[in-house]
């Protein structure tokens, strides 16, 4: 792990009117380290999901990306195009809610070769080859290539986002709550199926979620926050298993044990 | 003596109006904003190119009105009449005489040439309109020249229908810029776009939208390398005057099955007949 952060996070500050989104989040982000945020419903989570990912303009602060071409450069400051490609090439974004990450009136290989159109590939048959590659690559049968996102199951509709997303060979993939809303048994396949996929990739991401069995099992690090601060950060096993901040403390101990 | 002001519209309206054919002409395919006036006819019967050619319109000009190739269709002869009411100026069923060519889904056979004005009425200018709902998002991707979509549509219709079904309106790229919504020609006359000697102007008046493709302006119909554009035709001849290399509507003749295949442009078809040629279903002549 030399050289530079793949993502280095300055002092982001979000807010609405007078309401705190988020508050001064500093933090890097080394190559094919898994960041988990985690926190209660309203602490800024996803507001934070946003600024880094581009969605939503920060008031304050930087996000650095260091990016093939050019090396560390501020993404807020990049140019829309810049940063259109970026977010279609290098990076991913996964929603919560795969209606919002699908194009719902296209099949399941038009969903995943849209990136590489977008990206300027003009060869169906290649196209679709690698679209095929990518759904067995996720567990979903061959002959589903045609059928539309409706006609899948929540499960499928959200490894099929992940295929949309990961076509084009991204190294930062932003996710943001990707179980939620699954049953207990198909979000432990997603999960599988996403360790394995970041691990043989190597790829980085930031994954927000309120789930802590989802950040033990994909998070390296962790961080936690309340109000829209960071209480807290450090190692996921660590945070977890020796929690030092109050709300961390509630937060683990409120997990229900079967 | 007509109680009207020259060509109906008011010389304030076609100032404006030829403001934005003008920024479309020097932005070809870009889709200008217009403040589209309310028109004595209903939206979807062409406003959009009945204000275009008000304002395009000059006393010496000869006006020849289509729809769906023909002369004689309802639309054609209401905007022809309106026009001869409202303005005075001549109209012709003749390609080659006319100075002004409005039309409705076709661009005419005989080659156009210098100093003609095509004149397009337009339904949906948008061409991203049915992939991405958003005008803001629309006019954004088109500023960022965003147009992977736009493969996206092509790439379902190949994957639902083994080949590119979409036969009208077919998307184009104009001077390898603006992605651009040809108005429901058929892709059968996608390339008479490209090169055109004539201006080509769009009007859409629901929509509010004017663009125009100027003479000798590149523009390429958008595919795939492995499954190139194709302009597609029946593959028959006219019944009437024997053509096989003119785009053809299909017309049911009877209830058993009876059908005939004739030129969708009847100037064309009748300038063939004049001339001789003769189809499959010509009436006889008896040299008797």
């Amino acid at each position: 792990m030399t050289g530079q952060p793949l993502l280095r996070v300055e002092g982001i500050t979000r807010t609405y009117g007078g309401r705190i989104g988020c508050t001064d989040v500093s933090f890097d982000l080394w190559p094919g380290e898994v960041m988990g945020i985690v926190g209660e419903s309203g602490s800024g989570k996803s507001t934070l999901l946003g600024c880094l990912a581009g969605h939503l303009p920060p008031d304050e602060g930087r996000v650095i990306f260091d990016t093939r071409a050019e090396g560390p450069r501020d993404v807020m400051r990049m140019s829309e195009p810049e940063r259109r490609m970026l977010g279609r090439t290098d990076w991913a974004f996964v929603h919560q809610n795969p209606r919002d990450g699908l194009r719902m009136g296209v099949s399941a290989g038009g969903n995943v070769g849209e990136r590489l159109m977008a990206v300027g590939a003009r060869h169906y048959g290649r196209i679709r080859d690698e679209a095929l590659d990518w759904l067995t690559r996720v567990e979903i049968a061959a002959d589903r290539i045609d059928d539309r996102p409706r006609q899948f199951s929540g499960g499928m509709q959200q490894r099929l986002q992940i295929a949309r997303n990961l076509v084009t060979g991204p190294r930062l993939v932003f996710m943001d709550e990707p179980t939620g809303g699954l049953d207990v048994s198909v979000q432990a396949r997603l999960l599988d199926l996403l360790r394995g996929l970041v691990r043989s990739m190597g790829l980085s991401a930031v994954i927000v979620t309120h789930d802590l069995a989802v950040v033990r099992l994909l998070a390296d690090r962790l961080m936690v926050m309340k109000g829209g601060r960071v209480v807290e950060q450090g190692l996921t096993d660590q945070v977890l298993d020796d929690p030092q901040h109050a709300y961390t403390q509630l937060l683990v101990s409120s997990v229900l044990q079967v | 003596m007509s109680d009207y002001n020259f060509a109906y519209l008011d010389e304030q309206t076609k100032r404006m109006i030829r403001r934005a054919i003008l920024k479309g002409v020097a932005v070809p395919g870009y889709q200008v904003p217009f403040a589209s006036r309310e028109m004595p006819m209903p939206y979807g019967w062409g406003t959009g190119g009945v204000q275009v050619t008000a304002a395009c319109l000059t006393p010496g000009d000869t006006l020849k009105v289509i729809d769906q190739g023909a002369d004689d269709t309802t639309n054609a002869v209401s905007i022809r009449k309106f026009f001869q009411r409202t303005a005075g100026v001549a109209v012709t069923e003749s390609t080659a005489a006319a100075t002004i060519i409005q039309t409705r889904h076709r661009i005419p056979e005989t080659p156009l040439t210098e100093g003609q004005i095509l004149v397009y009425q337009v339904p949906i200018p948008e061409p991203l309109r049915f992939l991405e709902p958003r005008e803001t998002e629309t006019r954004r991707m088109h500023a960022l020249e965003d147009y992977g979509l736009m493969h996206v549509k092509l790439y379902e219709d190949i994957a639902r229908n083994g080949a590119i079904a979409t036969s009208y309106a077919y998307p184009v790229k104009v001077e390898g810029r603006y992605v651009m919504d040809p108005s429901p020609i058929p892709k059968f006359d996608n390339p008479k776009l490209s090169g055109s000697r004539a201006l080509q102007v769009f009007g859409a008046g629901r929509e509010q939208r004017i663009y125009a493709v100027p003479p000798y302006t590149d523009v390429v119909s958008l595919d795939f390398e492995d499954h190139p554009f194709e302009a597609s035709k029946a593959p028959h001849a006219c019944d009437l005057c024997g053509d096989d290399a003119s785009y053809l509507d299909e017309v049911i003749t009877d209830d058993s099955g009876g059908r005939m295949f004739v030129c969708s442009d009847t100037d064309h078809c009748a300038g063939r007949q004049a001339a001789g040629h003769r189809g499959r279903l010509s009436p006889q002549e008896d040299a008797a």
